[in-house]
């Protein structure tokens, strides 16, 4: 039987604003397909974004959404986290929101290892601007601001998270669709922040301007470049140079979570009361 | 029974304020002069099982007690000009999305870091036309350590009455001087509660206008599920742009505040009734403007002082009476105008308006506002 995704749709708010090719949707029903496995109740969820075209995704979804301003995902969610820390707290939003103008509050969400997942759609590119270079295009390719070809170096999202302190950190491609699900459902379940790069395409401001003649060539190159860790381990550097490591990348349960920390303080305050 | 009494500094007396209030969240950045709020509360906040956190910026700590709010908390955060600056940001996104908050700001010297421990009321513009967009501004001022308290616990009852972000703005000399208060009793003071739906989940709409300019505001986590956003949104909270409802929707927020300034807007006459120049002040500059009323009194000139309490909204309808009936309006401020420019308007060209401005991060004293008294002729 197929499974029924409408059930954690809102209903009336399709169709969605993500151009055709784009991975989006994709990760979306990753999320969906996530939440179910894990039977997340709706009312008890909340599903913070930023601005951009991922960040619209929490509309969709039938639960507590909070669409808050540009970069900011990360602080609100830790007031929504703290306050409740009984909540499922999802982050979800694009490169350039999290990583540029939310770049601050992401690494310190990290640091603090507060149990919220913030899944980052890596498309490279600001999308919904039109295409300007983000701090993941890579060098030398063109954005409608890189005109001549980005002179900046690109970051690498799950580095930047596990040095910053996240203690769970995977990346998947929207062309690995059945993966996103799992490695969701593995991010949710760890107890401190996890971080779940998915790269996806923007063929509309990222692909037509960097000579991809179609989605699919742009699929293909996500199916390409690729390599899961445990195949990575067999692979010689030569053979790995221009390939992304996929699947879950780090993780660490010996680092104590934040909230549960927090609870301590308050048992130390009260009891020094 | 005799009340507690204690000898506290401003900023200390508005972190007890915010406990008598129920705050049970605080999210801040430290900042001078503002961080002994910051000190209070990480203390007393876990006593209660409350939560403090300081946040990693101004912008994040603005946005940490927002979605406290949005999680059933009532909440605080405290700063000074510069994280005034940077929290404007997420104040507009208070005032769009509707999200009860108070934001205690201690007025420094400025623009950008300017004189970071030297006490100002340079701010109180800020408070108002600080975010971008049309939106409602509830700014107040007191002027002694016990009205920071008071006021304090007034800001988050009209934070929650009104549903949306209240600023608390007391100068640098008043956050930190140090005098007596008054502990009120519990239920002595009115703290009012969040107005929380009625209707069951199915039903709940978060900006449903059938139940008033101010709809019921239901928690995260409190078995309502719900869409917030900071575009323009519909009723159901979900965004649009269709003109008729922008319209619409932008004006509410407006009004919430604007159709209610009696009831938001608190002043103190001094002496006014025989007043032929009449003193308008504020925040610290009102102690130094009574002393120059009184010396005026016995030196036989009819003077008297309209004292700010509510900033924001100004008191329009008040000194636009006033102005019909004294001879001149004399404004000390620590700034190079800002309060003057809201005389003007409501003076409408009835009465001179005379500014005494002082930006050097020094006190206006009773002498300078005594010599400007008596220039009014």
């Amino acid at each position: 039987m197929a499974f029924d995704y409408e059930k954690f749709l809102r209903p009336g708010k399709l169709p969605h604003i993500w151009c055709p090719g784009c991975g989006h949707g994709i990760v979306m029903k990753g999320l969906i397909r996530a939440m179910d496995t894990l039977k997340l109740k709706k009312e008890e969820t909340a599903l913070v974004s930023g601005i951009g075209c991922a960040s619209r995704l929490p509309g969709y979804i039938d639960c507590c959404t909070l669409h808050t301003a540009h970069g900011r995902a990360a602080a609100f969610a830790t007031g929504v986290k703290l306050a409740k820390p009984e909540m499922n707290v999802i982050l979800v939003g694009g490169d350039g929101d999290g990583t540029a103008i939310g770049g601050n509050h992401f690494i310190h969400a990290c640091r603090r290892n507060i149990d919220m997942t913030y899944i980052i759609m890596n498309n490279y590119i600001y999308g919904m601007t039109g295409g300007q270079f983000s701090p993941c295009t890579p060098t030398g390719h063109k954005a409608s601001t890189t005109p001549y070809g980005n002179p900046d170096p690109g970051f690498d999202i799950a580095k930047l998270a596990i040095g910053a302190g996240a203690t769970f950190v995977a990346r998947g491609t929207a062309f690995h669709a059945n993966q996103i699900d799992k490695l969701i459902v593995e991010a949710i379940q760890h107890k401190g922040f996890s971080v779940v790069e998915i790269l996806d395409d923007c063929p509309t401001t990222y692909g037509r301007r960097n000579k991809y003649k179609s989605v699919i060539e742009m699929m293909n190159r996500l199916k390409e470049v690729a390599v899961p860790v445990k195949a990575a381990e067999k692979m010689t550097a030569e053979q790995l140079q221009g390939k992304v490591l996929t699947g879950v990348l780090y993780k660490d349960d010996s680092k104590p979570e934040y909230t549960a920390e927090y609870a301590k303080v308050i048992e130390r305050a009260t009891a020094a009361k | 029974m005799s009340k507690k009494v204690a000898f506290l500094q401003g900023n200390e007396a508005a972190a007890h304020g915010a406990l008598y209030a129920g705050c049970n969240f605080f999210g801040g950045y430290p900042i001078t002069p503002s961080t002994e709020v910051a000190e209070v509360m990480s203390i007393e906040l876990p006593k209660i099982g409350g939560k403090f956190i300081q946040m990693e910026d101004e912008i994040g700590a603005m946005a940490a007690i927002l979605g406290a709010s949005l999680a059933g908390s009532k909440v605080l955060t405290s700063t000074s000009g510069p994280g005034l600056s940077l929290k404007q940001e997420l104040i507009g996104y208070g005032c769009i999305a509707e999200i009860p908050c108070v934001v205690y700001n201690v007025m420094r010297g400025g623009p950008s870091t300017g004189m970071p421990t030297g006490p100002s009321q340079s701010d109180v513009m800020c408070a108002k036309w600080g975010t971008h967009g049309d939106h409602p501004a509830i700014c107040l001022t007191p002027a002694s350590v016990q009205e920071t308290y008071e006021e304090v616990i007034r800001a988050f009852n009209l934070s929650e009455k009104y549903r949306t972000p209240v600023m608390v703005m007391p100068d640098e000399i008043v956050a930190h001087m140090r005098e007596r208060i008054v502990f009120p009793e519990q239920g002595e003071i009115e703290v009012v509660p969040r107005k929380t739906p009625t209707v069951p989940p199915e039903q709940y709409k978060p900006y449903d206008t059938s139940f008033g300019d101010v709809p019921p505001l239901a928690a995260f986590g409190s078995g309502y599920k719900f869409h917030v956003t900071g575009l323009n949104k519909m009723q159901d909270g979900f965004p649009t742009t269709k003109a008729e409802i922008v319209q619409a929707e932008e004006e509410r927020q407006v009004r919430k505040v604007d159709a209610n300034v009696d009831d938001i807007v608190t002043f103190e006459e001094y002496l006014l009734d025989d007043a032929e120049v009449l003193v308008v002040a504020y925040g610290s500059t009102s102690r130094s403007a009574r002393y120059a009323v009184n010396i005026a009194r016995e030196q036989g000139i009819k003077a008297g002082m309209f004292r700010i309490k509510t900033f924001w909204p100004f008191p329009d309808k008040q000194i636009k009476a006033l102005a019909g009936k004294v001879k001149g309006i004399v404004i000390p401020e620590m700034n190079l105008g800002m309060c003057s420019l809201e005389l003007e308007r409501c003076a409408q060209g009835k009465t001179p308006v005379l500014g005494i401005f002082r930006v050097d991060g020094e006190p206006i004293n009773p002498d300078q506002i005594l010599d400007k008294i008596k220039e009014v002729k």
